[in-house]
Formats: structure tokens, sequence, C-alpha cells
């Protein structure tokens, strides 16, 4: 059960592959924009047909180039949220939503009775007779989402759903979404270029980069142990440093030009470290010669931010011009540029458990 | 003052831009989906009439349509129609001529088409049939009202390839235009001036018409 992709496609800029497979639950497309992602849902709601592969949703196949099955897209039962979520400008919310149904409900009374229960349910009561235009993008989404599951989908498929939202409204709708994902019993494919979205509303997680897909991973996996730095990249991490082990419990970092001591085990042959901006603590000069795997840097730059202090530093001993980026507490840095005084460098320690090895 | 040059205008502009309603329709929801290429030449062929001299296109309908040509020659010996110097041979210059403007102008409008719409509409179970009539259409009423109108004002005001292949016999081909043309080169500037007050009446009425119906169509 669940669903199975292993696809090809030639989109002409890049080749897709795009192959993974799901077990209930919510999953997360990860990748920058134009990656595939919105493709790889195209191909499997039926819009798009792959030039080689297999496509099966609990049982069914939908797509298989080998016995040349290819379903319409209208007898797969998929229920698309798109980025503009394309609810029909000529028709009122009701009408949009009787749309839903149309399709396997012929009586008329039950067709309204349960279009009416989905009103009720998204709070869309106001508008039914609105226009989609009069909507607000919030109202927008409830809506093409009670269309979706008026149509009794056997998967959701949500291609960004929050980017057309400004930020408080996406917090917002965040929650709703959360609650319908809960009650929904197939499996949902959440596509997103935003870690934070992922990271709240996913299980697991696929990342996909240039067209490729990778493993299917738990959610926590991607952000505590990702294993390539694209994915370290996807996940957020900013600071990187082509590296090299020495030993069993030591990592040389080239561009840092620093030997540090790490934690975990690691048997694949590593190319990076990566470091999280938060996990690197600014160390007061006289505690220096009593810590270890610090990293002598001189302060490019204090930068003030909404709730943090980012300070942009470079190793002394670096061997590239990249700088590394330290986030702390506003009121961490006050204490400490008070105790400290306004200094040109600064001692950071990088916690052994916190760095990462990368492929 | 003969009235039937504005009923013989009126039918010949109203069957013509029925007709091509349908075809341009049909042509550019069509030619959309073909190969570029094949596409691109189409599409040149389709356009050639609104860029030619209307003589010239005059003369190519007479080509082919006329007594002595192959296929005006078999519709006379098959049918007893015959295809020129009618007065619904203005229908075919008038046809023509106002094609490319319903044809562009629909294509115009399906392009710009939001294609997700009708994606959405698939997943969701919707036939193809009414997503192209109950989705696709309602969203480009704009485009292709704006398409219709225009044609029937070029079939309406259609002179040069009119004058070719239907010619001007009073009480049984004359239109406005040729009318107007006729009578100014008899010296009756008077009656002209009437036939061309009631042209620009006409056109000013259905323009006003259009703008009326856009603005209902914003409010809505």
């Amino acid at each position: 059960m669940g669903l199975s992709v292993d696809i090809r496609k030639d989109l002409g800029d890049f080749i897709l592959e795009a192959k993974f497979e799901t077990e209930g639950g919510v999953t997360g497309i990860l990748g920058a924009s134009g990656c595939g992602k919105s493709m790889t849902l195209r191909c499997i709601a039926g819009i798009v047909k792959p030039d080689w592969g297999r496509i099966v949703l609990d049982g069914e196949v939908f797509f298989d180039s080998e016995r040349g099955i290819h379903i319409r897209p209208q007898n797969r039962h998929v229920g698309y949220l798109f980025q503009n979520y394309a609810l029909f400008p000529n028709m009122t919310v009701e009408q949009n939503l009787m749309t839903g149904l149309l399709s396997y409900e012929k009586d008329k009374k039950k067709a309204r009775a349960a279009v009416e229960e989905m009103i009720e349910r998204f709070y869309l009561t106001d508008v039914v007779s609105h226009r989609p235009t009069q909507l607000s993008g919030g109202q927008q989404q409830r809506a093409a989402l009670a269309r979706i599951l008026l149509s009794r989908p056997k998967i959701l498929m949500l291609d960004e759903p929050f980017s057309a939202l400004d930020d408080f409204l996406r917090w917002k709708l965040e929650l709703e979404l959360l609650e319908v994902l809960k009650d929904f019993a197939g499996d949902t494919l959440f596509v997103s270029h935003s870690r934070d979205e992922i990271y709240r509303l996913c299980d697991q997680v696929c990342v996909m980069e240039k067209g490729t897909s990778g493993r299917v991973i738990p959610v926590r996996q991607l952000f505590e142990k990702p294993s390539t730095k694209a994915a370290a990249l996807l996940s957020g991490c900013k600071n990187y440093s082509r590296a090299h082990l020495e030993g069993e419990e030591h990592v040389f970092a080239i561009d840092w030009g620093v030997r540090l001591k790490y934690q975990g085990t690691w048997t694949e042959p590593i190319q990076n470290i990566g470091v999280r901006s938060h996990y690197l603590h600014p160390i007061p000069k006289a505690e220096a010669n009593k810590k270890e795997n610090l990293i002598h840097c001189d302060i490019l730059q204090v930068i003030e931010d909404v709730f943090s202090i980012v300070v942009m530093a470079r190793p002394k001993a670096a061997t590239t011009n990249e700088p590394i980026r330290i986030e702390v507490s506003k009121e961490f840095w006050q204490d400490f540029s008070q105790k400290e005084g306004i200094e040109k460098t600064i001692w950071v320690q990088v916690p052994p458990e916190h760095i990462m090895l990368l492929n | 003052m003969d009235w039937y040059p504005l009923w013989n205008s009126l039918r010949i502009a109203m069957v013509s831009s029925v007709l091509v309603f349908f075809t341009g329709i049909f042509a550019a929801y069509y030619v959309a989906k073909l190969h570029p290429v094949v596409k691109g030449v189409l599409d040149v062929v389709l356009t050639l009439p609104l860029v030619l001299p209307p003589t010239v296109v005059g003369y190519f309908l007479l080509v082919l349509l006329g007594p002595r040509r192959p296929f005006g020659g078999w519709m006379l010996d098959a049918f007893g129609i015959k295809m020129v110097m009618t007065w619904y041979s203005g229908i075919f210059a008038a046809s023509v001529v106002a094609f490319p403007l319903m044809y562009r102008t629909a294509r115009g409008a399906f392009e710009s088409f939001d294609k997700t719409l009708a994606y959405a509409g698939q997943t969701l179970g919707l036939s193809n049939t009414y997503i192209f009539w109950r989705i696709q259409m309602p969203a480009c009423r704009q485009g292709i009202l704006a398409g219709a109108v225009l044609a029937f004002a070029r079939a309406l005001g259609e002179y040069g390839a009119t004058s070719m292949i239907a010619g001007y016999t009073p009480g049984r081909t004359a239109t406005i235009s040729t009318t107007v043309y006729q009578l100014w080169r008899t010296d009756n500037d008077a009656l002209a001036f009437r036939w061309v007050m009631v042209n620009v009446l006409i056109s000013t009425i259905v323009l006003l018409a259009v703008n009326l119906l856009e603005r209902r169509e914003r409010r809505r």
C-alpha cells in the first residue's frame, strides 16, 4: 500500500528522475524552486506523462511505460491543491464546491447536503455566493481544499500551499491545514521549498535536487543528521568547510584551517562538514586556553537581526574568503560584548556533537 | 429612401459573423495544440486575409468561385448555385476578411487561459467537454466576445472584396458600403451622407453595447 513512484522524464533543462515510496502519513518533498517537485506531482496526477517508469497508488497502477498504462487524470482520484488554488473564476464558492462531487454524485439533494457540510466545516458560510476573486487568500485556500475533499481523493498533493500568502496568514492556515491532514486517511504529499513548513507538517521527507529525488527519511533525521551538503543547505545550515577525517575522533576543516573533534560514527567518505550558526558559541578570551574545539576568528561584521545578533567572522587560519556565521541571542551578545569589550577577534567553540559530517 | 442596402448589409454581417464565430474558435482551439512548426505556418495562412488588400482577397475568391473556374463551375453545374454576383456572395467576402479577427482574438484568449484551471478540473474528475464549455469558455468570454464584435464590425464594413465578388446591383447585391461609393460616384452627395450616418450609427450602437456588457461583466 501507499504510493510508489519511479519515473523519468526529459524536461529539456534537466532530466527528472523521481524514485520514492511512501507508506501513509505526510511526506514532504523539499527542494529549491525549479527542481522538478511540481513536475513530479503533475506526473502522479496524470496531467503530464513521464517518458519512462511506473506510478502505483495503493496497488492501483496509474502509469506503467512497459505495459503501456496511462490512466486519465479523471480516473486517478488525486486531490491536487495548486499553488494558486485554481478555483474556477466564473463560479461562486458554492458552485466551485459542487464541481468536486459532480463526477460521482448524481443525486442533487445529497450533493447539496455534502457541499453544505463542507461550507460549514471550512468557515465559508459568509462567502458561499462570492466569486473567488472576492475572497481572501485564506478563504481561497479553504475553498480549494473543501472542493478537493468533496471529490473523495485517495491521496492529497499540496503544491506550495502557502506561497501566495503573507506571513501572518501563513501561520494561521498552517494550523488549519494540520487539522485537515490529521483527519485525512490517505497519503499526503507536501511540496515546499521551506524547510520550516516541512519540519512542522511532515512525518517524513524526500529531498529533491535538480530533478533527482533522494531517499525518504524521517523529518527529524534531515534536520539532525543530513548526509549531503545539498540536504544540509535545504535544512538551513549555513556554515560549511571542506574537510577530511583525521583518525577516529577528529576531522580537519580545510577551509577553516582547524582540527576539530566530532562525536558519532561515520563510515562513508566525507567531503564537508557543516555547523549551524546557532550552535557556534562565542567564548570569553580568558577561557580560550581551557577549552577545546575552538576557532579563532576576525570579526568582519555584527548584524542586528529582528530577534538575534549575527556575527560574521573569518577564521584566522582560513584558506578561503568565505566567512562563518554565528548567531546568538540579543541578551547574550549584550552581556558578552560588555564583559569582553569591543574586540576585533572572537573565540568560537564548536560543540563536537553538532558537527555534521557531509558527503 | 430604399432601405435594401441596410437589410442586406446586416444579414451579410450577421451570417458571416456567426460562421466566423464558430470556425474562428475551432481553429484557435486546435491550432494552439499543434506542433510549433505546423502552428507557425497555419497561423500565417489564417491571418493573411487581415493584412492583404481586400481586392487581393477578392481576386482569390473569384479564382475559387467564378463560374468558369473549377469549383465555382462545379457548384453551378451540379447544384445550379451561382457563387458570384448574388447577395450571399458578400457573405464569402465578409467571412474571409473577418475570420482572422475572430481567430486571433480567440487564440489570444485561449493562450492566456490559466491551464491549471483545466488541470484542477481533470483531477476533480470533470470531463474535458465540461471543462471546455463551463470553465475555459466562460474564462475566455471577454476575448471571444471582443473577437466576435470586431468580426461583426469588419464584416459590416467590408467593401473591397465584396465589390469584386458581389458587385453593385441596386436591390440585389447592394450593401451600405457599396451604396455609399456608388452614390458618391454619381454625385448624389446628400443621399450618400445619409447612408454614412446610418453606418456610423450602427457602429456606435455596437461599440456601446460592448462597453455596457464589459462593465456588467466587471461588476459580477
